[in-house]
């Protein structure tokens, strides 16, 4: 059983010893993400002008407008205001579900970062409904359509969470899994093909559908 | 130990569920493109939610077997 003995260590994650604390991998890779995302994004916005001259400065706008046009089209003109905040989640997801291409351990293989996100999005939702809405009228939001669909609306704000925690999770897991149990039967060649679906075609999807489902949530909540 | 290999490979059937849900979800996009191409967009932002909703029961079912048979 030397793949499932594997697996479990993969499962259970590395971790490094850093000024006498163990950080576990996921949290030290995150913050290299951090650290080229923060880097890349000032040397691209350096020297802006008005009417762009640089190419630099043309890609980074059609880059960016795409994006922020995609996010609307979803959560409307209320929204407008958590749009950067759900930009940077799929800038940061796409790149850790990519990641594994280059050899690097993604953090989203961590059952904790994925959790974190998820908890930070449902925060974000009730939230959102709360500042349109007010206080009143979203307890209010709770008996609609019918009163006795209270308690279904309150456990929903349990599950969304949990479902987008796991399905992200599950998603990158079975993603490794199934990379794992190729690579075990034919090391060279075939796996580059699949690490491509994998990898980069179902990393980014997952990214997308993460934030995607962030931002239709918080559209219901403040609609 | 068998028992808890037979009890995972069942926990993996949930997989048909989701297969199917997929396979009907883009046969009805494909065919809404076919007949209304300028509503594509609208049509395949519902439709990678749809999936995404079908594909969640089979990665649930792939957890309960790695926990069946991990985490015993």
């Amino acid at each position: 059983m030397s793949l499932s003995e594997k697996l479990m260590e993969h499962l259970a994650g590395r971790s490094f010893m850093i000024g006498g604390f163990s950080i576990p991998e996921s949290v030290v890779v995150t913050w290299g993400i951090m650290a080229v995302l923060t880097i890349v994004s000032f040397l691209l916005t350096r020297n802006l002008q008005v009417v762009p001259t640089t190419k630099r400065q043309i890609y980074v706008e059609t880059a960016v407008s795409g994006l922020t046009g995609l996010l609307e089209g979803i959560l409307g003109k209320e929204g407008k205001r958590y749009v950067p905040y759900l930009a940077t989640v799929l800038l940061y997801l796409g790149i850790s579900n990519v990641i594994g291409v280059f050899g690097i351990t993604p953090p989203t293989k961590d059952l904790n970062t994925t959790a974190a996100l998820a908890i930070i999005s449902i925060i974000l939702i009730e939230f959102a409904g709360i500042h349109q809405k007010g206080v009143k009228g979203f307890l209010k939001s709770f008996a609609e359509p019918l009163p006795l669909l209270v308690p279904l609306n309150i456990m929903e704000i349990f599950i969304r969470p949990l479902s987008l925690c796991m399905r992200l999770f599950g998603n990158v897991l079975g993603a490794f899994i199934l990379m794992e149990l190729i690579k075990a039967v034919v090391p060279i060649g075939i796996p580059v093909i699949f690490s491509l679906y994998f990898d980069i075609f179902d990393g980014c999807l997952q990214a997308y559908i993460f934030v995607f489902l962030t931002a239709l949530f918080i559209k219901e909540s403040i609609e | 130990m068998s028992l808890v290999v037979i009890g995972a490979s069942i926990a993996v059937l949930t997989g048909v569920g989701a297969g199917i849900g997929i396979g009907l979800a883009t046969s009805g996009a494909t065919e809404a493109i076919a007949r209304q191409p300028e509503a594509a967009d609208k049509i395949n932002k519902t439709f990678l939610l749809g999936c995404a909703l079908a594909e969640a029961t089979a990665i649930y079912g792939l957890l309960v077997a790695l926990v069946i048979l991990f985490l015993k």
